[in-house]
């Protein structure tokens, strides 16, 4: 699949931002010990409001015809990116509510009120960045995106960037012990998907075309340049090239912060942002491979496979 | 009903003038234009509703050229249509036939990435989702002759392997042709239910070929002397360099 430098800042801003909010709201609501002040705590949920709107604001990018995208909130019942963009609507009101209520409360003497309002930008902004992932996951074209791993994929970094985010903000309480936690989990989870995708699976040039008992191979596309078909699923690297950023990904995105914040401590505010940025940098490399690993069954049809 | 489309496999040349008919009726149809970029330049370049291309089968001798042409199938179930953000994309009740509402399209590509034929292509001009109507404003248009009520390519197709009509009628000609010369879909794991059915090659009697003469052994012991003589000189020096 074409990698498309929209979608990917969207995915990787928006879910840095959902999951930095959704940290806050799980401290907010049931407490998770991040010790924050009130106003340490209201800048963070701007800042998470900030990175979310300009993710969306990229994918919009992605369209070709953005005139038409206030329709994409009507299809609720049957189309993950509708959900995806309804969740993302629907937390804004949600979120500025909150914050109206707890503005001057310390995160540990929260109200009801506003503990019920933080439980439900929980839950907006983690529905919203599981349906980013289902936008992906529920296309049976697309082997490697077809599996559970992928939503999970989406979640984890999310909540690792948010996770690397406070830690440079306020390292005292728990998030010193949250964030390595969750880059070990966010790092095994992308190692599984990783080692799946390689397993061979998926329709075959035989089924794709309905000759499955003798040898098929392509004489000529039909085509004699490139065309949305080439440009959108063709995209192919060389295998080579894919085994490097895979190394790049796994070393920037989990195991440099990691050793970083171990060695170090979390107490050190320079290691902490040289984590956040080594570690945006690896998610960045994770969401670019995300989609140039990807191979859509069209590509059947162009020779991608012969028997 | 459940219009679609049946394509013979052992009568289709391959010579694209489906596509070409298709262009040439759609271009101002319901869902034209269809947009050609840079059309008379180095690398022209276009949307297109049916694409054909061109397969070997089997190895010499028994080998066999397929032509398939491919256009959008009219899946029962079209997850196109269930992707689609914005409605769209829609699948009518009355014949099953799978459109694009070019006023309500966004151009996100969603749909395009959902379909595994390759059916649908985005117009960067217009910035919508083009594909196949099963040229909806010629089935129905009264003005026509009753004959010409087919879509542009079935009408165009000079070795007839294209054909039109009513899968839910079971003695349609399209329902007969499918179930007395084993039609089937294209990917059916893929669980969209495609309507469009393929008709296989008939088997033919083998065309006897001249097979190659295999190459004499040597192994018998009747090599002469003197190449024996030759050839162990030559890996000497075959082992030297």
């Amino acid at each position: 699949m074409h990698p498309a430098i929209s979608v990917i800042c969207f995915t990787l801003l928006s879910g840095a931002g959902y999951g930095l909010l959704s940290l806050l709201c799980m401290d907010s609501s049931v407490g998770i010990g991040l010790e924050l002040s009130a106003p340490r705590r209201n800048s963070l949920v701007l800042v998470s409001l900030v990175l979310v709107t300009v993710g969306l604001l990229c994918s919009t990018f992605h369209l070709a015809n953005p005139k038409n995208a206030w329709r994409a909130f009507f299809r609720f019942r049957t189309s993950w990116l509708s959900r995806e963009g309804v969740f993302a609507v629907l937390l804004y009101p949600v979120v500025l509510m909150w914050l109206f209520v707890v503005w001057g409360d310390d995160p540990a003497a929260t109200g009801v009120p506003g503990r019920l309002l933080a439980l439900l930008t929980l839950l907006l902004s983690m529905a919203t960045l599981f349906s980013t992932g289902m936008i992906y996951a529920c296309l049976k074209t697309i082997r490697q995106w077809n599996t559970a791993l992928t939503p999970a994929n989406y979640l984890l970094l999310g909540l690792m960037l948010g996770a690397l985010i406070l830690l440079v903000v306020s390292s005292a309480g728990s998030i010193g012990k949250i964030a390595p936690g969750l880059i070990v989990i966010a790092g095994s989870a992308k190692a599984i998907y990783f080692y799946w995708i390689g397993q061979p699976a998926g329709p075959t040039i035989n089924s794709a075309l309905g000759f499955t008992r003798a040898t098929v191979r392509l004489l000529d596309v039909g085509h004699g340049t490139g065309n949305f078909l080439t440009d959108e699923f063709g995209y192919q690297v060389a295998q080579a090239k894919l085994m490097w950023l895979r190394v790049i990904c796994l070393l920037c995105a989990f195991v440099l912060p990691l050793l970083l914040l171990s060695i170090a401590g979390t107490d050190s505010l320079p290691v902490n942002i040289v984590a956040l940025v080594v570690a945006f940098g690896g998610v960045f490399v994770e969401r670019w491979l995300f989609f140039a690993e990807a191979r859509h069954v069209v590509n059947l049809y162009h020779g991608a496979q012969s028997t | 009903m459940k219009l679609g489309l049946v394509i013979d496999l052992d009568t289709c040349v391959g010579c694209h003038a489906c596509a070409v008919a298709c262009k040439q009726w759609n271009a101002s149809g319901t869902s034209g234009p269809l947009t050609d970029y840079d059309p008379y330049g180095g690398e022209p370049s276009g949307v297109w509703f049916n694409r054909i291309r061109n397969y070997e089968v089997d190895t010499y001798p028994n080998n066999k050229t397929i032509n398939t042409p491919m256009s959008c199938m009219h899946c029962e179930d079209a997850a196109c249509v269930t992707v689609c953000p914005t409605g769209a994309s829609y699948k009518r009740e009355e014949d099953g036939i799978v459109l694009v509402d070019q006023d309500k399209c966004m151009g996100c590509n969603y749909c395009a990435w959902a379909c595994p034929y390759g059916a649908r292509e985005l117009d960067r001009e217009s910035g919508t989702m083009k594909k196949c109507t099963l040229c909806v404003d010629r089935i129905y248009d009264e003005e026509l002759p009753e004959a010409e009520r087919q879509p542009a390519c079935v009408l165009t197709c000079p070795t007839h392997a294209r054909f039109f009509g009513d899968f839910d009628d079971p003695d349609s000609a399209v329902s007969t042709m499918v179930r007395e010369r084993g039609g089937y879909a294209m990917m059916p794991e893929v669980g969209y239910q495609p309507t469009n059915k393929y008709l296989p090659p008939r088997t033919k009697p083998v065309v006897e070929t001249h097979a190659e003469k295999p190459p004499q052994s040597n192994a018998g012991g009747t090599e002469k002397p003197l190449s024996q003589i030759q050839r162990w000189i030559a890996q000497q020096l075959a082992r030297q360099s």
